[in-house]
């Protein structure tokens, strides 16, 4: 019995430890953004200021957000048709075969990689392509690192879809067969509506990811502190700006980066309980 | 219930008590060999492993530096966790107030920042003031603007975009180019200011030296500025820059020392940007290793606060100013190293003077 009870405790403070230090960091981001709130109010969220400079100092949001939101979605929109198209390979088409073994384990090899390797092969091979093709006269900005990041998510966007499609019942297949379906049809009618809600949450839980990636960014957007005017405009990101910025920040300017933190936990924590939700709801 | 609350007190002790044990580093030396701790500024920090190495090997007493950049440098003094800190950029009078005491500034070496650009073919570009502030500031953006092309009759300038690349991290190498660029422009004195970060009205920012040196080396048409330390020792274009007294200079060891050999005060803070020498470099500045006028603080011994006089006295003597130029630093001239040995006798241990 004191074994059991002693093993009990030991579980129960592990957690504790995990949901204190859970706590402490959401509690330390929202203390250390107080002065930029403070200074800034709610203007904080939609300024497109960030002068630094002594005596002039004004910070907002607003590029950094707008940043993030727009590389993210549009990895996403550029991972969808390579992704959803190995999934519905891995888990309908070539289920189980040899090559769907090969190709699974190449996609979790994408995973694997770190982002600042997937930096160096955007800076140095996809920034020249982008140049040699004459889609921009530098490569850097918002359409570069949506690019990078689109290869990035493409893993967590098809594992998840896959293992749905995969778990799709035979016998729902085997009745719309029996109907006269043909592959096609069984797969877009049949296997993708009923696999919908998994699809949809694996998407967003690929944009989660998307949201917080900072290095293969910060290489590849420019870092230039403005709202993005277009696809191949530069911009930043809000885990682009924290990473460069903080080294020699203090004062207000530590606060604003702090309170770009909290947002931009905020955000990827109402984008993952979105994915969980739906997830949820459908599944 | 009551045993788990026995194992989380335990535990928290246990916490406080590592924490406490950690907190205060360099006080515990004691009568026991003294070692040195000191933090800050990246940019010096290639000069100072090599010269704290020496003065290792030389003296037995061993110096660790962190190169945590000069914001972490000043905090770390102000928390009293290093013997002294290291900084690009001096402490103005508010900043030192803002310190728990009176606290000095030893330079210890020269540095420039050069204006690196990416045209192949096209060497020894001549910039002024003027094309200076066209160019970051964004008003000329091709590299054969008519402003370009008259200063550079000589030079074949491509119908190209300019790319102007920034650092995107705060930066002492930003401070002394935004510091200039305030002294010779007054349009950019009131848009952009000088600082370790700026609101940049042009170009993009990369991480580092080694990023905005690897951005100007992989675009054609780029162009940014580069600590002279990291600059000379890659192969990239580097611009000639006129100085106030109308002469175009090369970023070199001899004309960066140069810059310093104008007037400053005595207590060495001062930017030496548009420098009125000559031969100077106009974009050169000292870096400088900051510690408290008065040593005994936070239980330091005497003999720590003089072991970190000797080695500072030490970084100032030609012994170790010559290997400054080895790494492409500049050393300081001799009426700088009169004036920092003057401020090092000024250093006191409960109020006597340390040095004579």
């Amino acid at each position: 019995m004191r074994g059991e009870k002693l093993v009990k405790s030991v579980i129960l403070l592990a957690s504790i430890i995990v949901l204190l230090v859970a706590a402490g960091m959401v509690l330390s981001l929202m203390t250390g953004s107080i002065p930029a709130f403070k200074q800034f109010g709610i203007r904080f969220i939609f300024s497109s200021d960030w002068i630094p400079t002594r005596g002039r100092e004004s910070y907002g949001a607003l590029p950094f957000i707008a940043g993030t939101l727009l590389t993210s979605l549009i990895a996403l929109l550029l991972c969808f048709p390579l992704s959803f198209s190995v999934s519905v390979f891995l888990g309908e088409y070539f289920k189980d075969t040899k090559l769907a073994a090969i190709l699974s384990s190449m996609v979790d090899l994408l995973a694997g990689i770190p982002s600042i390797v997937y930096g160096l092969w955007g800076f140095y091979v996809l920034r020249p392509v982008i140049v040699k093709l004459g889609l921009s006269s530098q490569g850097f900005g918002i359409f570069t690192s949506a690019l990078i990041l689109a290869v990035m998510i493409i893993p967590y966007a098809s594992s998840l879809s896959n293992e749905v499609i995969s778990m799709v019942p035979v016998t729902l297949k085997e009745a719309a067969y029996s109907l006269g379906a043909t592959r096609r049809e069984v797969i877009f009618t049949v296997v993708i509506p009923s696999a919908s809600s998994g699809i949809i949450a694996s998407y967003i839980l690929a944009l989660g990811r998307a949201l917080g990636e900072t290095m293969a960014v910060t290489m590849l957007i420019g870092n230039a502190n403005i709202i993005p005017k277009g696809l191949f405009s530069m911009g930043n990101t809000m885990a682009s700006v924290i990473a460069n910025q903080f080294g020699e920040a203090e004062g207000l300017k530590l606060s604003s980066l702090i309170a770009i933190g909290l947002l931009l936990f905020l955000i990827t924590g109402i984008v993952n309980y979105i994915g969980k939700a739906v997830m949820k709801r459908l599944g | 219930m009551k045993k788990l609350s026995l194992i989380i007190t335990i535990a928290s002790a246990a916490i406080i008590l590592i924490s406490c044990r950690t907190g205060n580093k360099p006080s515990g030396a004691g009568n026991k060999k003294v070692t040195i701790t000191a933090a800050g500024a990246t940019f010096p920090m290639p000069y100072y492993n090599q010269v704290f190495e020496m003065y290792t090997k030389k003296t037995g007493i061993l110096v660790t530096y962190g190169g945590i950049g000069s914001g972490g440098g000043i905090r770390s003094l102000a928390d009293k966790v290093v013997d002294f800190g290291a900084t690009d950029a001096y402490l103005d009078d508010d900043k030192i107030k803002e310190m728990p005491a009176d606290v000095i500034h030893i330079p210890t070496c020269l540095g420039a920042v050069v204006i690196a650009y990416n045209l192949p073919g096209v060497d020894g570009l001549k910039l002024t003031e003027n094309l200076l502030e066209g160019i970051f500031m964004g008003k000329i953006t091709k590299w054969n603007d008519p402003a370009i092309k008259d200063n550079n009759r000589e030079l074949k300038l491509p119908d190209k975009d300019i790319l102007v690349v920034h650092r995107s991290d705060g930066s002492g190498t930003t401070f002394i180019f935004s510091d200039y660029m305030s002294k010779i422009s007054p349009l950019w004195k009131e848009k952009v200011g000088a600082g370790k970060s700026l609101d940049w009205p042009a170009g993009i920012g990369a991480k580092g030296n080694p990023g905005v040196a690897g951005t100007i080396s992989q675009t054609k048409g780029a162009i940014g500025y580069i600590g002279s330390e990291y600059a000379f020792a890659q192969k990239i274009q580097i611009a000639k820059v006129r100085n106030s007294s109308g002469n175009y200079i090369a970023p070199s060891v001899e004309s960066i020392s140069a810059a310093a050999k104008g007037t400053i005060p005595d207590d060495t803070r001062a930017m030496i940007t548009n420098t009125d020498d000559p031969e100077g470099y106009p974009i050169s500045g000292f870096t400088w290793l900051i510690l408290y006028k008065e040593q005994s603080y936070a239980g330091r011994s005497k003999a720590q606060a003089t072991e970190t006089l000797n080695l500072l006295n030490w970084i100032i003597s030609p012994e170790a100013q010559e290997v400054t130029k080895n790494i492409n630093y500049s050393p300081l001239p001799d009426k700088v190293v009169e004036k920092a040995k003057n401020i090092l006798k000024s250093v006191t241990y409960k109020g006597e003077a340390l040095m004579k």
